[in-house]
């Protein structure tokens, strides 16, 4: 379990002339008070966590975030940013002394250019809605978690988020422009623009993927690009993980960049098929989801090359979509596995390291072998391409025995992943849930340099605190 | 004034360390390229990289790799072509420009995100920075990132370095994503009327399916020139600019540019620009669509030799070193909500007006702590981004 501070008594205290301060700096329907109204926000996707915060508000306006801040600043208030709350670390789990400031209201499209190629968008703005308001024209927002549908940009911004697709469009920092940024001060600075890198200290870079712990987000500039013509799967199974791994390499060394190119052991085969009914391979220890893009002929041209390369590695089966909807369908399995494990076991933990690729067969195989010793079962789904891995470890979350060794196998995978020379999270951030594992990849003397980063933006600590970095070591902080 | 060149990392951050303690700033350089760039460093002493040097990790099926700072950029792109793979960001070499002789290091490149054409599509030099290790400006080696593509794991300061100039650590080493070199370069051409319906052309190549990675406008003596690039394999190179060719027929008739890879090098390296030695040169950014009113702008205030890259948001502008069109450069991004760099200019301009836009207040004291923290005693580059 990951210990969280102590509140501070003295605000716990003035509860209720906070309130009604903030009553008083927003519109009446913009700040929640009573304990059932407060509990929707309680936890993130890291459901095992829940704490329910001092107050929630919800701004509509970049100025109204500002006095929210201003104010929390000027009385030591902690403030917990949230968007939609689907993150996986814990990074918007709330704090009993904290002002949750939830930017789902700020969920306007400011403005849409496609000379450009930029839309500028409110915080509270979802993944999937900005490719929506685009896709008429034959536009899209590239970065695209498997969340979408429910997502917020701020979020993204905040998590540095990637999808799928990321292997050639990029994680959400490479598709930025600019953010709207409001200092724990209160002060609003417009960071870059509607134009691509800004002369100066690369703000833009350092505040993306900061998890709320610099300032807030509150209107965000994204690149828009124009979809390719079309786009296509196939689906390649293998007789062994070491042979599924060796043909990512040589796709990949063939000079051809898939889309996307997605990896499922076979625990994760079973239940995506079990859930999705998409025809995948029983009989296989591993699959692969490759998906290129183009003209119907350059999909062809890609496709027959792809499996020229698979064909050397004995598949024991392979499936080239021929149309739009088999290629949905090899998909299908893929996008419901979060849902198919939680079909199978009553709760799961999502894990996010990322490995060098060449590792995975050693990786996957010490996973097994910890799956045995802990007593869980654990499926792996991969972005074989950039070595981002999601193990799923299945627990039950009745039992606190249970939740313990997952928690426990976790932190083991993870700092696996950190021994062969990968890093702690790949996209779902630290959060809470990887801060105490921070020591295993950082010195002593790198966290205490990113942590005075962190107090040139805020110095007394509200922002996020408990979050990202371990509570040893911190003055501001009392464990 | 002496220069330092360790031969090791540790060595390295003992000179720092020897620095700070004495309160004595350090010129930082590679192989020096672009020591001319913004403003001159004032610091009795030079410490170069340029002994820390090799590649130390290539795994080409990893898309990853990794060399010390002071390593020629040649060798890393001849390491890569090797495995027919390429630096993403296109890094110009600026030999020409700044009148140095030896090519660009890894650690300088990085440190200034310098990036050419393929910015446009594929990103920055610092978006492909997996991981950096470096020394900070008391002496302490610190890393951020790593070796792998996705890494979100605390703080991002290789993207906080990268752009840098040197100002807020020292890299030593680099990790940095590489991808497959294109099989085949083809290449559009169509003569435009100004600079407007040149924009509007390139911004139609960029908003077509065929994934434009080099759009660039050459205004020359005899003409306005919009130019296109394709890379990809052979057939869908061709495939692509027949496509292309018909989108852009209402901006013109496109022509097919023989052998285009020098061009591509040329407009990379601002050859076009044709800035004479005493000329200052200036870059700015803006949205493309802004190309235009720029433009007219500078040529309205002094004779502006100009280049236009990333279809139309990159302009390079040459021309007198003067405050009068310093401040002309300046005022024209501001009005299109830009941002600009004085590039190359005798240390008299340099030194006499700002090279960088200001930052606003409260983001000015949000950088002077951050500097404070990775540069204690202000001994890296002093005066190379700001007075
Ligand atoms: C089923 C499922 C699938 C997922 N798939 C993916 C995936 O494929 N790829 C991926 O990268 N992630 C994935 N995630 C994780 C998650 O969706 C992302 O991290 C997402 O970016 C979070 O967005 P959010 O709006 O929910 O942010 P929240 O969860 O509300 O917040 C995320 C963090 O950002 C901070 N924050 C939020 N908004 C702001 C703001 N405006 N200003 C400052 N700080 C802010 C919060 O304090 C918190 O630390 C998945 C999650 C789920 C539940």
């Amino acid at each position: 379990m990951i210990s969280l501070p102590a509140p501070k008594p003295e605000i716990l205290a003035r509860r209720d002339t906070i309130l009604a301060d903030l009553a008083r700096l927003l519109p009446e329907d913009a700040v929640i008070g009573e304990p059932l109204r407060l509990r929707p926000y309680e936890t993130d996707g890291l459901a095992a966590y829940r704490q329910i915060p001092l107050a929630v508000v919800l701004p509509r306006t970049t100025e109204e975030v500002a006095a929210v801040l201003r104010y929390c600043n000027a009385n030591g208030i902690r403030v917990v940013p949230r968007g939609a709350g689907t993150s996986l670390s814990g990074g918007a789990l709330p704090l009993a002394d904290a002002v949750v400031i939830g930017l789902m209201r700020m969920n306007v499209i400011r403005e849409i250019n496609y000379e450009d190629r930029y839309a500028i968008v409110g915080a509270g703005v979802t993944n999937i809605g900005i490719t929506n308001a685009v896709a008429d024209d034959g536009f899209f927002y590239a970065p695209d978690p498997s969340s979408q549908l429910a997502c917020m940009i701020g979020g993204n911004v905040m998590m540095n988020s990637g999808g799928a697709h990321c292997l050639k469009y990029g994680v959400t920092a490479n598709n930025l422009l600019g953010l709207t940024f409001v200092t724990i001060e209160g002060e609003v600075i417009e960071i870059g623009g509607r134009h691509l890198d800004s002369a100066g200290y690369d703000w833009l870079g350092l505040i993306t993927g900061s998890e709320g712990q610099l300032g807030m987000v509150t209107e965000v500039t994204v690149r828009i690009l124009r979809g390719p013509e079309g786009a296509r799967a196939m689906l390649a199974a293998f007789s062994s993980v070491e042979v599924a791994g060796a043909a990512v390499d040589a796709i990949i060394g063939s000079g051809i960049i898939p889309v996307a190119l997605e990896f499922m052991d076979r625990p994760c085969i079973h239940a995506c098929e079990a859930f999705a009914h998409a025809g995948y391979p029983l009989d296989a220890e591993a699959m692969l989801i490759i998906e290129v893009e183009g003209s119907i002929a350059e999909q062809d041209m890609l496709l027959d090359r792809i499996r020229g390369i698979c064909a050397r590695f004995e598949p024991t089966s392979m499936k080239v979509a021929e149309s739009a909807d088999q290629s949905a369908a090899i998909w299908k399995g893929r996008k419901g596995a979060f849902g198919a494990v939680g079909r199978i076991s009553p709760d799961y933990l999502c894990m996010d390291g990322t490995i060098p690729t060449g590792e995975l067969p050693h990786v996957l195989k010490r996973i097994s072998e910890m799956s045995v010793q802990y007593g869980l079962q654990v499926a792996n789904v991969f972005h074989a391409g950039d070595g981002n891995l999601h193990p799923l470890i299945m627990f039950d979350a009745n039992d606190a025995d249970s939740f313990r060794r997952a928690e426990a196998f976790g932190a083991d995978i993870l700092t696996l992943c950190v021994e062969v020379g990968g890093c702690l999270t790949g996209e779902h951030g630290v959060g809470v849930e990887k801060r105490d594992l921070m020591t295993k990849q950082f010195t002593g003397a790198e966290l205490s340099l990113q942590r005075a980063v962190k107090s040139a933006f805020d110095p007394e600590w509200l922002l996020n605190t408990a979050k990202v970095f371990p509570l040893e070591d911190n003055p501001k902080i009392a464990a | 004034m002496s220069t330092f060149s360790p031969d090791t990392e540790e060595a390295l951050a003992g000179e720092v360390a020897r620095a700070h303690a004495a309160r004595e700033p350090l010129a930082i350089e590679g192989h020096g390229t672009k020591r001319a760039m913004l403003r001159p460093v004032q610091a009795a002493h030079t410490l170069s990289t340029r002994n820390l040097t090799g590649i130390t990790l290539y795994r080409p099926t990893e898309l990853m790799i990794r060399a010390r700072a002071g390593t020629p950029i040649p060798e890393i792109e001849a390491a890569l072509a090797e495995n027919g793979q390429q630096l993403i960001a296109e890094p110009p070499d600026l030999r020409a420009l700044f009148g140095t002789e030896e090519p660009a290091t890894l650690g300088g490149v990085v440190s200034t995100n310098l990036s050419g054409p393929r910015r446009i599509m594929w990103g920055a030099m610092r978006d492909h920075v997996l991981g950096i290790r470096a020394v900070a400006g008391d002496g302490e080696i610190f890393r951020s990132g790593g070796r792998v593509l996705k890494n979100v794991t605390g703080l991002d300061l290789c993207k906080l370095l990268s752009g840098a100039h040197g100002t807020l650590g020292v890299l030593t080493e680099v990790a940095l994503k590489v991808l497959p070199a294109g099989e085949a370069t083809g290449t559009l051409s169509i003569r435009v009327k100004d600079v407007a319906s040149g924009a509007a052309a390139l911004s139609a190549a960029l908003g077509s399916p065929y994934g434009v990675s080099g759009a660039a406008l050459l205004l020359e003596a005899d003409g306005i020139t919009a130019l296109a690039r394709i890379e990809d394999f052979a057939e869908s190179v061709t495939y692509r600019l027949g496509r292309l060719r018909e989108e852009l027929a209402a901006h013109g008739e496109a022509r097919l540019v023989e052998d285009p890879r020098p061009l591509w090098r040329s407009i990379r390296d601002a050859e076009p620009l044709g800035a004479a030695p005493e000329d200052a040169v200036w870059r700015i950014s803006v949205a493309p669509s802004q190309a235009a009113q720029v433009v007219a702008s500078l040529q309205g205030a002094f004779a502006a030799k100009l280049m236009l890259d990333w279809g139309g948001g990159l302009i390079w502008i040459a021309g007198p070193a003067t405050t009068q069109a310093h401040g002309a450069v300046m005022q024209a991004a501001a009005a299109a909500g830009g941002s600009f760099t004085l590039f190359r200019a005798p240390a008299a301009l340099a030194t006499g007006v700002p090279v960088l836009p200001e930052e606003p207040l409260p983001l000015a004291a949000i950088a002077r702590r951050v500097k404070a923290v990775l540069d204690p005693a202000g001994v890296l580059n002093p005066g190379r981004m700001r007075a």
